[in-house]
Parts: structure tokens; sequence; C-alpha cells
């Protein structure tokens, strides 16, 4: 289990008059949760092994009062827990005892749509789904597509830079955002970036943009909308193993095509998903591409049809085109229920988020296949296989003594693996609690130095999203020093 | 000039120059001498000796590479895997033509990007991974070889477009592209600048992927053999979608008058032409602008930069604007305003020495935004040696 920081005693001492002093900035009836019953909700996240209620909770519904709460705890030196939709699978909005939570569900307008400009302007509350519901009447879209997508807030995935199934063609959180409005520790509301493209001067964004709540509290965030494409149209292609569907990947790739999506799913992943979504996989195979292009229906067949040329010299155990869209969205109903359908097959699993170099996927599922055996835990895996980030769902159940243990400790494995092979321990879902201790395998001290010296740059005393991200080792002396006054 | 070749000989430069508070001027080749500040610094520091590609993995998309390299060794190495960099880094005319070679550290530190940043994105959005030096002369890695990755904070973006100021990259990873397969261009003739970014904005708010999109008022058209202003667009695929596309285009923008296609060939030397700011009217004595702002606001900026004696032309649908023409402190500062004015921004890509010590060179920051770069730029260079003065005043 991954420990969290004692909380400040002079803190806690505290928690009567610092909730009245947020009472003061908030002071409609239910914009400071301090009720143990209702604080209930707000002791986890998507990370759900891991619980601990919060000194309070506050919500907030404009910018002011973020920046009035901010300055408020900086100067009552308490710590501050951001937090969207709580969907994190790392972690990333756990609470602390002696921290204040800072939700954002209240902030959830669409405040501007410029279709001649393609951008949205947004509060931090809006769901990522949200955006596109908005524009789509439009034929427009917003890009990264995370699987919580209907639930998932666009602050939470500025946190962590999230991506998604379509990230090949049309990249992460950070290729898609052009401004946000950003409330520092000392309750300065910074505006960064605009509606236009790149920053002259330092790329502000770039370093705010999935930095898990670690320098400042995002907003409003200005989004590029962009205009969806004629048409979409997903195909299947399965094989006899791994290997074969990794060449197959590379085959693709190496043609010069680049797909709008390209997944690929492990035996385990077929067999789960298949059992929850009736989607017609093919049960017969050890492996199985998801292929979507996109364009006009003529451009697509022609397309399709190329892709299917290269498929075919990898002596595919199925090839399926999809004929409609009601086809293609019944072939990304499995991928996308994934999650559900292991939770159906198994009463607990953790989700894994490494990225590796694609050329490495084979030996990589061996591997994984082998801990497995080792640790006594099935695994499944569910790839984004055109930009190498992978997906294990480890198996376990947590009624059953030492298994919780066992599973942390697989992933664990799995992610040295990730950082053995050329790769980094989470492509999307973000350091979070849950892989904070596993950042020395990836850095070396000196460049987490180098990191905690820019978090310093923004948060002095280490008081937003504290024990995220870095090991505790080297916490900095003053957020773990009881309050001076 | 120092130009050391290993990373061990950059890290012991650097330590040296720190431990004397000897002020390095970070640079490849030096052809980005002129853009914005002048530097103040008693040694120049070079890349130009780190050069070659590390990492080349065509079916991964990635490529790695010293910071020295030239942009035209690793484009040729990229053309020989049908492979390219997204961004399509310019080379700027105005640099001398091209005996000028360009690094690709420089390329990186300045964040360059061509007419292809509205549809693929910027060369920031391209770097996967970077090696650097810091002040304290210790070598660091951020990002790694692979597409997608949030571990930890992203020093790679931030290092990327910092002009040298906060580190001394050594190597960079980038995700390239296949070369497509054919590139064709709709022509729009004779239309005004408002009107022209309307047909733009149509275009690139149309299901069409367009990859391109730019205007040349009547001065840069004249530049490139046109009589009469023309706006560009670009699409590049395969090559019965790249047909199929403009012809829909073309239908879609018929209310917006007469226009021709350009064949594969004339379109890559327009876009050549668009990407390197050759259409810009440039003398001795010439200041030069990059202009960035929402694609709406590019007619009025031009007009704005017209009525003070530049002219140039708009990318990025509008959105981008090079400008150029008699560099003077109250031109600079007016242009300078109006950008301001509509929350855009700026980086002065030439200047007179005088007036370039004494302008904004980028936008000044907000005062507590300026503190945090302050504290920033401690962590990264405690002794403040990198290319002072570059971006703002030392």
């Amino acid at each position: 289990m991954i420990a969290l920081p004692a909380p400040n005693p002079a803190t806690l001492a505290r928690r009567d008059a610092l909730v009245a002093g947020l009472r003061k900035i908030l002071p409609a009836a239910d914009g400071v949760i301090a009720d143990p019953v209702r604080l209930k909700p707000y002791e986890t996240d998507g990370l759900t092994a891991y619980r601990q209620m919060p000194l309070a909770v506050v919500l907030p519904e404009t910018t002011e009062q973020v920046a009035a709460i901010l300055a408020f705890c900086q100067a009552q030196n308490v710590r501050v827990i951001p937090r969207g939709a709580g969907t994190s699978l790392a972690g990333g909005a756990l609470p602390l005892a002696d921290a204040v939570v800072i939700g954002m569900m209240r902030m959830n307008r669409i405040l501007q749509i410029d279709y001649a400009d393609r951008y949205a302007v947004v509060q931090a509350g809006v769901t990522n789904l949200g955006i596109t519901r908005a524009v789509e009447a439009d034929g427009f879209f917003y890009a990264p597509d995370p699987s919580s997508q209907l639930a998932c807030m666009i602050g939470g995935n500025i946190g962590m830079n999230s991506g998604g199934a379509h990230c090949l063609k049309y990249g992460v959180t950070a290729n898609n955002v052009l401004g946000v409005k950003l409330v520092t520790i000392t309750g300065d509301i910074i505006e960064l970036g605009g509606t236009h493209l790149d920053a002259a001067g330092y790329d502000w964004l770039g370093i705010i943009i999935g930095s898990e709540g670690q320098l400042g509290i995002v907003t409003e965030i200005t989004v590029r909308i962009l205009r969806a494409a004629e048409g979409t149209r997903a195909m299947l292609a399965a094989f006899s193993s791994n290997a074969i569907a990794g060449a197959c990947v590379d085959a693709i790739i190496g043609s010069g095509i680049i797909p709008v999506a390209l997944e690929f799913m492990d035996r385990p992943a077929i067999h789960a998903c298949e059992a929850f979504a009736h989607a017609g996989y093919p049960l017969d195979a050890e492996a199985m591409l998801i292929i979507e292009v996109e364009g006009s229906a003529d451009e697509q067949t022609a397309m399709l049809e190329r892709i299917k040329e290269i498929c075919s010299a990898f002596a595919p155990t199925s090839l399926k085109i999809s004929q409609n869209d009601a086809e293609s969205a019944a072939i990304w109903k499995g991928r996308k229920g994934a999650f559900g359908a292991i939770g159906r097959i198994s009463p607990d699993y953790l989700c894994m988020d490494g990225t590796i170099p694609t050329s490495t996927l084979p030996q990589v599922l061996a591997r994984i296949e082998a801990l497995s055996a080792e640790y006594g835990l099935k695994v499944a895996n569910i790839f984004h296989a055109g930009d190498g980030n992978l997906h294990p769902l480890i198996m376990f159940d947590a009624n059953q003594a030492g298994q919780m243990q066992k599973a942390e400790a697989f992933g664990a494995d799995i992610l040295r693996l990730c950082v053995e092979v050329g790769g980094c321990l989470t492509g999307e879902h973000g350091v979070g609690v849950e892989k904070r201790d596993l950042m020395k395998v990836q850095f070396t001290e000196i460049e987490l130095d180098l990191q905690r010296a820019v978090k310093s740059a923004f948060d002095p005393d280490w008081l937003l999203n504290t024990a995220k991200v870095f090991p505790l080792d080297r916490l900095p002396a003053r957020a773990s020093l009881p309050h001076a006054a | 000039m120092i130009a050391p070749d290993s990373e061990a000989g950059f890290a012991a430069a650097i330590a040296a120059a720190t431990a004397a508070k000897t002020a390095l001027n970070l640079t490849g080749y030096g052809s980005k001498a002129g853009f914005l500040r002048p530097v103040v610094a008693g040694e120049t520091l070079s890349t130009r000796a780190f050069r070659g590609v590390s990492l080349y993995a065509p079916k991964e998309l990635v490529l790695s590479a010293r910071a020295g390299t030239p942009l035209a060794e690793l484009e040729a190495v990229l053309a020989e895997s049908g492979q390219q960099m997204i961004a399509e880094p310019p080379r700027y005319g105005f640099l001398g033509g091209d005996g000028v070679v360009q690094s690709l550290g420089g390329i990186i530190a300045c964040n360059l990007s061509g007419p292809r940043r509205i549809a693929w994105g910027a060369m920031r959005d391209h770097v996967l991974g970077v090696r650097a030096i810091t002040g304290r002369g210790e070598i660091v890695r951020s990002g790694g070889r692979v597409l997608k990755n949030v571990t930890g904070l992203d020093l790679a973006k931030l290092l990327t477009g910092s002009y040298g100021t906060l580190a001394l990259l050594t190597e960079i990873t980038v995700k390239v592209l296949p070369i497509p397969e054919a590139t064709g261009t709709l022509v729009l003739h004779d239309l005004t600048p408002a009107r022209a970014v309307a047909a733009l904005s149509a275009a690139l708010g149309s299901p069409f992927s367009v990859t391109g999109a730019a205007y040349l008022p009547e001065r840069a058209a004249a530049a490139m053999g046109y009589d009469r202003p023309v706006a560009l667009i670009r699409i590049e695929d395969v090559a019965a979608s790249v047909a199929y596309r403009l012809q829909a285009l073309r239908q879609q923008l018929g209310r917006y008058g007469a226009s021709a296609l350009l064949d594969q060939a004339g379109s890559l030397a327009i876009w050549q032409a668009v990407r390197d700011a050759t259409p810009l009217a440039v003398g001795a004595d010439t200041m030069i602008w990059r202009v960035s702002v929402a694609p709406s606001q590019g007619p009025g900026i031009l007009e704005r930069a017209q009525s003070l004696g530049l002219d140039g032309y708009l990318d990025w649908g509008g959105g981008l604007l090079l400008l150029a023409g008699p560099a003077t402190q109250a031109a600079a500062a007016a242009l300078s305003g109006a950008v301001a004015a509509v929350r855009g921004g700026w980086w002065l890509l030439r200047a007179p020495e005088s007036l370039r010590a004494s302008l904004d060179a980028v936008p000044p920051e907000p005062a507590a935004l300026a503190a945090i770069r302050g504290r920033l730029q401690s962590a990264f260079d405690p002794a403040g040696v990198f290319t002072p003065g570059k971006l703002h005043a030392a």
C-alpha cells in the first residue's frame, strides 16, 4: 500500500476555524461541506482501493472564489486537493486528512463557442463529452476522447493531459488547448495563451497541462474544436499470435497509412469484451486489431481495402470490414466497454497505463504473461497500438487477503518493464499517488529535483495536491511544519 | 566560441561558465542570432560539433538527433523512408538563402512551425523527449521516445520555445509522419483580406482536412507572380482523396468567386514560399514581425500594419502574420499595441540593433507570471548564464 504523509496536527486542531473562514468566502448554504456524511463521496476517486476523508470540501462557482480560497489556504498553510469528476485511475484526486478538496463541478458552463475561429471557452467542470455535445450539431467535436469522457471533466483532463483512442491523428489534451485561466496558490489569476496558436515567450500551457494540480488550479479553458470528417468506419483483423498482430501494426504504419485509431486486444480482453458487449469478436483469435479510418464513403472504402490487403499478408484468422455505422458502433462497443467487461468477470481490477516502443509489444506481452503466472493473477491487455500506450487490466479479489498487494506488485513490475524497454510509467492516466513511488525507476534524483524546483517556482510551500507525483522522501520541509500562527 | 563534441564537454563548459559567472550565448549555427533581443554574453557555446541522428525507427514514427544536426540532414534521412518533420519548420528567406544552416536544436528552441501547424500541430507538439544540460552542468532528460507520455512535469515542452534561456538542449526526439502521397491547392482570386479569411475559415471548418490556409495580399501575391491577391487552400493525402476534396471544396466555396487548382509541383513551390516567408519584401533596415492572433483578427492587424508602413501576408487561416517594413520605434510600438489589444502574441524576428534592445520582442508578462518565471529560471540556471536578454530584458 502507498503511504500518505502524516497530517499536520495544527491544521486538524483548527478545523472549525478553517471551515468558518472558508464559509466566509463561500457564503451559499452548501458551498462548504464539513459534515462527515456529506464528505464521504469525496474520500476516493477512480483508484477506489485508497480512501481518505478530507478536512473539508469547497464547491466554488467562480474563478474569483477559487482565488480567494487558495489565498486563504496559503495564508493558513493548509493543503489543497483539486478535484473534477473524481475519475482518476491514478488517485490524482485522493484527499489528505488535513487538506481542503476544491471540487470544480459547479463551474460547469460553456462560456463561448466560436466556429469561425474554431474554439470554445469552457469552465473546468464541463465534461469532456459535454464539449463535443455542444458543438456536434454543427459538425464539430473536441478531439481527445478518454474512455471516461461521459463523466470526466476538462479540468481533470488538463491535470492529466488526457488522451484517448484517437491520439494518433488528433493528439492529446496538450495539443488541443489554446488557453487557460490559472489560479496560483497566492490567489493570482493568470491568463495563459488565448484564442491564438503558440506562445510567444515560454510555453506555459505546455508545463501546466499534465502537471496534475501541482502548479495551480485551472478554472477556464479555451479548447480547439475541429470539424469532424465526413464519416468514419472501422474494421476488425484477428491473428493467431500477439507477435503477428504486432508485425501487422508495423506494416500498416510503415506503409504510410495513419489510421485515426488502431487498437489492439489480446485473447483475454477479446473474450471478456465479447461476453459483455456481444460485438461479434472472433473468440478463436489470440490477438485482434480495431482499425478506424475516416473520410467520404469512397475514401473509407479505398483506405480499408488497402489496409485489408496489408493485413492479408499476416494470415489473419478473420477480417471484417464494417458495412455501416451500426456495424462500426458494434465493433467499438466492445472496446469502449472493456473496463465494465473486466468488472463483470473479476471482483476487482487495476488498470495500468505504461507506454512502450510499439516494436517491443510481443516481448512485453510475453513477459506480462510470465508475470501473470508467477503472481497467480489473470491479466487482459488493451493497447493503443498506434501510439504504444498499453493498458494491462490486472484482475484480483480484494476480499482475499494479500491479493491487493500482489496486484499492486504485479502492476509495478509491468511498469518497470515498460521503462526498461524504453517506454514510460504512464501514457495518459498520470502519476497521481499510484505511481508516485515508481518515479525513481524512470528519473534520476537530479531530474526529480529539477521537477521539484519547477513545482516550487509555482507553489513554494508545496500545498497543491501534496503527496502526488513526487516520492515523499524529499518533500520540502515547510509543508510538514505546523502553522506558525 | 566553444563547440564541444560531447555532452560531457557541454556540461564541463557550462559548469565552468556558471562558476565564473560568464554568460553564454547558446547557439547552433547562429542563423537566428537576429531574432528577438540582443544577447549580452561573454562567450558563445555552439552545438555545431555535436550532430548526427542517434535513433530512427520509421515504423514507430520516431527520430532522435543531436541538437547540432542540420535540419536539411535530418530531412534527407527522413525522406529516404518517405517521412518528414510534421510541423514543416521554415527556413526564413531573410536569414540569407540556401547557404544558411539551421540546427534541429535551434528549430526546437525557437518552436518554429510552418503552414501545416494548423492541421497537425506545432514543433512543440511533436517533441517527445529531450536531453538537456542545466546551468549547474547537470544532464537531465524529460519525456522519452514514445508517442504518449505524461510521466512527471513536461519539461520538454517548457524547454521547447525557451530560446536557450533555461537549458542547453543536447538531443531531441521528435514524432515524424509519412510524406503524403499527393499535394494539391485551391486558389481563390482577388478577395479582400476579410473575405479571404472568411473563405479560409470555411475551408478549415469543412470536413476535408485542410493542411494549409494562407492569404497573400497584393504585394505578396505579386512577389509570387500573381497580379491580384490570392487565398491558398492545401490538401495533402492520397491522390484520389486530394482530387475529390479539392473539387468538393471548390464547390462549397463557390460563393467566393473565381478559383483555380494548382498541381503537385505548383503546390509544393507555393507552400514552400509561404513556409519560408519568401513573399516578404526585405531590405537592409527592415524590421520583421511574426504575429499570432485569432484568425478573424488577422485582417484587422494586417490593415493596421499597412497603415504603419509594413506589409506581408497571412498564414494559419489568417491567424499568423508575417510582416516586414521600415524599422521605427513608433511603428513597432503601434503594431505590438494593436496585437496586444486583441490578446495575440508576437515575435520580433529582425530589427536594427538599436531598436531590438529597446522593444518588447515578445509580449510582456503580468507581474505574477514574471515572478514565477524568475524562480523558474533560477531553478534551471541559478547563475543566470544562459542567453541573457534574448526573450526579456535581463
